[in-house]
């Protein structure tokens, strides 16, 4: 794939960091013929677009696929400009390219910062469709119509995009075709299925840890503790292990290389390692103690700051303060961390699962001291993300074992390993302090403390109610570990995010007033202030599942709780009923509302916040993730509890109709799924939620 | 060692160690891969097959103690992936990352086999052995009503 991918080169389109676009006109490398024969059909348009003469367009989708759907969405912009029928798009997972931009799947960033790339794409090529048929026929451009790849003009004739495509290549590439007007879109907004559908549901090889090549080697890794290192191997029993073929040790790990994946894990599991210099304080109840003490009267770092809290503490006539907290959690993509290489004198081919194509290319090419140049990397369907594949650890390993045993292997992760080599999410402490005078919020003080720097940066540090109180200090207190964390699907946000909307169910209680009517009350206040959200479309998104979920008319014996959120660009508001069964509450339910923009595929968009919640919710009743000494307590699913069917309520989704720009999907239904269960909890059984996980 | 092994009603015979999971023999020699890895230990769900016509776990299935019974992966399950229970997952558009799929799939279609009237509560049993860590559960419990409907 890569070898024939330059060719595309034909037109670059790139974003600028700004938004805006810049369309830089490659020269035509045309004459540098496609090697495979498949491709011998294809007529390059752009890095995205490229047409056969049957009339088949082949679309690459530039950003990695985990689950997030973008491989379809993606595709579908460029199909909707390009104004050809979604029935004739082949979509390709392309590989790294310069050609495009942010090839990260990322902070639900994908559709929100291609999208005006993707739609230029598609115009782009359209716009030459279109001037070549307005040459041949000598008629104005603006003359014709174009409609599933047909363009049509007025006197009735008709003609097809691939009766033109030898002529339509030839036009200069357009600076500025124009963009259709939204209300005009025919795909985009549709619910279309995953692209990947067929070979997901007929088992064909999609996923990183299918991939196979002729002569590939399979390799183990034993890794330390954290913050341990390696004392010494005995690796004769491993070695003993039939198919095993070497035993490497690099950088305080232990690979076994062998013929098969079965035996490479056999091998690993034979290895007598001992770990010296086992750290006693990468603890958990240590972290705990520490993370107590510094919310207590430890020193913090001030993020955001406006109007003075310790006056409204001085004026208060009541404060209100609560402490909530998280576990580490690992990601656990249902499929383990795995990664192909083959390092050789001449190049680095690296084929596999990752989020960060872009910087696995270059920090392996740092790890080998070779040209960020000879590396080449081709992206897998992920069996899952959630920021796992952020890291390129695995992608190291991998690269370092194909160097040291001098063959082309794939390197594949137990369970085990997965769970107890993470990158975690971080755990955190908040402690929120609110003053209240006369009935109404006058102060709102956040303090986190967090492992490893992760905290909050100043734009979340912004988000509500900060803009809504006139008093407001959100700080933040590092505690430094050995132990790897990592962005976790919706980092910071999935527990701030827990701890926010819990206080001010709290808050609501406390003042005797209906929750939804506080928040409401509450963004009123922050309207007209400078905010990263917009309390106008928090309230739209408010109303739309205060409706839908017939709040304060519940039928007896149905508790319902509220919380809302703006993360990623994005805004959502959920209710959860819970039903209480046999006395023990269930929940039956969730309402989700969302205003994410424009939506741009509404069946991969409800699965996003389907998934969303239920994994918030899932997580916030059961995720723990325990250190002892460096080394993780749960290892695999027998340890560690994930949410299951029958724990699962049925997720109702609406979509605030909108045709502002589609912002984040992936992460925002996240954040209030686990306040929304709490705060209806706390009704049906009187018991707040503090920590998590709930449950044990 | 050699085993002689009946998979989606074809013969085969592979060379592996005795104690050799199914599920590897399945990937790694044989190339069916649609069978997929993901705890080792039998809590998961993403390594089920059928052998003779029954849901297991093909991490815990050793090769020796599975010749000769009839073992269908998904890639068997039908000729041209058009299964009641595959329909019913391309009509809902279940997957999100898909890595569980083919385990859902295969512990579906065998539970569906056995109970062709499934109550929504009896789906919900039959499935809990699966995880989705993307948790598109909600999708999986109407495909298999769906595809329960079809079979009728
Ligand atoms: S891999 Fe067999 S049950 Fe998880
Ligand atoms: S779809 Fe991703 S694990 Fe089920």
């Amino acid at each position: 794939m890569s070898n024939t991918f330059n060719r595309r080169n034909f037109l670059k389109l790139s974003l600028l960091a700004s938004g805006g676009m810049l369309i830089g006109v490659g020269c035509s490398e045309e004459a540098d013929m496609p090697t495979s024969t498949d491709d011998l059909d294809f007529h390059s348009f752009n890095a995205y677009i490229e047409m056969a003469k049957n009339g088949i367009v082949k679309i690459y989708s530039p950003n990695p696929e985990i689950g997030q759907g973008v491989k379809t969405s993606m595709p579908m912009i460029v199909a909707e400009e390009l104004d050809v029928s979604w029935k004739k798009v082949h979509v390709v997972q392309a590989p790294l390219s310069n050609d495009f931009n942010r090839q990260v799947a990322g902070g639900s960033q994908s559709i929100r910062q291609n999208f005006p790339a993707l739609r230029m794409a598609g115009a782009t090529v359209k716009m030459m469709f279109l001037t070549a048929v307005a040459k041949k026929w000598d008629v104005g451009v603006d003359t014709l119509k174009v409609a599933q790849g047909i363009i049509s003009s007025q006197d009735g004739k008709k003609i097809n995009y691939e009766e033109v495509i030898e002529e339509a290549i030839k036009i200069p590439v357009p600076e500025n075709a124009p963009l259709k007007n939204v209300e005009d879109f025919t795909l985009i907004g549709k619910a279309i299925n995953n692209v990947d559908i067929k070979p997901i549901i007929t088992g064909k090889p999609l996923f990183g840890v299918d991939y196979k090549e002729k002569g590939m080697k399979y390799a183990a890794v034993a890794r330390p503790p954290f913050g341990a290192s390696l004392q010494s191997v005995d690796d004769t029993e491993a070695k003993a292990v039939k198919g095993v073929e070497q035993v490497i040790q690099f950088n305080n790990k232990v690979a076994v290389v062998a013929n098969s994946t079965w035996a490479a894990f056999k091998g690993k599991s034979k290895l007598k390692i001992e770990w010296g210099n086992l750290q006693d304080d990468e603890n958990t109840t240590l972290f705990d103690q520490k993370m107590a003490q510094l919310l207590h009267n430890g020193k913090l770092e001030e993020k955001i700051k406006s109007g003075d809290i310790s006056k409204a503490k001085a004026e208060a006539d009541q404060i209100i303060e609560q402490t909530y907290e998280a576990p580490f959690l690992p990601h656990n993509t249902m499929e383990p961390m795995n990664f192909f290489a083959d390092v050789t004198d001449k190049k680095i081919r690296l084929v596999g699962p990752t989020q960060v194509p872009r910087s696995s290319a270059n920090v392996v090419a740092q790890l080998l001291e070779r040209n960020v140049e000879d590396v080449t990397v081709e992206m897998t369907r992920m069996g899952g993300g959630f920021g796992r594949r952020l890291s390129t650890d695995y992608a190291e390993d991998a690269a370092m074992v194909s160097h040291l045993a001098k063959a082309p292997i794939k390197l594949m992760y137990t369970r085990e390993d997965d769970m107890s080599i993470g990158q975690y999410r971080p755990k955190v402490k908040y402690k929120i302090t609110a003053t209240l005078k006369n009935g109404q919020l006058t102060g709102y003080q956040l303090k986190e403390a967090i492992v490893n720097n992760n905290g909050m940066n100043k734009g979340i540090a912004k988000f509500f109610p900060f803009g809504a109180v006139d008093h407001y200090l959100a700080e933040s207190a590092n505690v430094p570990a050995d132990v790897t964390t990592l962005w976790w699907r919706a980092p910071i946000t999935n527990f701030l995010g827990f701890a926010t909307e819990s206080f001010m169910d709290e808050l609501a209680l406390k003042l005797q007033k209906d929750p939804i009517e506080l928040r409401m009350e509450l963004l009123e206040n922050a309207k007209g202030k400078k905010t990263p959200y917009s309390p106008e479309r928090m309230q739209q998104t408010i109303q739309l599942v205060k409706e839908k979920s017939n709040w304060g008319n519940a039928p007896k014996g149905i508790y319902q709780g509220f919380a809302c959120y703006y993360s990623h660009n994005s805004y959502v508001a959920e209710v959860c009923d819970l039903e209480m069964i046999d006395g023990k509450p269930i929940a039956k339910r969730f309402y989700a509302s969302v205003d994410c923009g424009i939506v741009i595929n509404t069946s991969g968009a409800k699965n996003q916040i389907e998934g969303a919640i239920l994994d918030g919710m899932g997580h916030a009743m059961y995720g723990n993730l325990e250190l002892k000494d460096g080394i993780a307590q749960s290892q695999n699913f027998d340890k560690y509890k994930l949410i299951r069917m029958m724990d699962t309520p049925v997720i109702e989704t609406y979509f605030v109709n909108s045709n502002q720009a589609p912002t984040g999907l992936g992460e925002p239904g996240m954040p209030p799924a686990g306040a929304a269960y709490a705060n209806a909890y706390v009704k049906a059984t009187g018991k707040r939620m503090l920590k998590q996980p709930f449950f044990s | 060692m050699k085993f002689d092994l009946i998979i989606n009603k074809k013969n085969y015979t592979v060379d592996v160690e005795d104690g050799t999971p199914l599920l590897w023999v399945l990937r790694d020699e044989l190339e069916l891969v649609g069978t997929k890895f993901g705890c080792g230990i039998g809590e998961c769900g993403a390594c089920t097959v059928h052998i003779d016509g029954k849901a297991e776990r093909s991490c815990q299935q050793m090769v020796e103690l599975v010749e000769g019974k009839e073992i269908t992966t998904i890639e068997g399950l039908s000729e041209n992936g058009d299964h009641p229970v595959q329909k019913a997952w391309e009509t809902l558009d279940v997957p999100q990352c898909g890595y569980c799929q083919s385990g859902q799939m295969m512990t579906a279609s065998a539970f569906l086999r056995k109970n062709p009237t499934p109550s929504p509560e009896e789906i919900r049993m039959a499935m809990h052995g699966n995880i989705c860590r993307c948790a598109s559960y909600n999708r999986i419990e109407k495909a298999v009503a769906l595809a329960a409907e079809k079979l009728k």
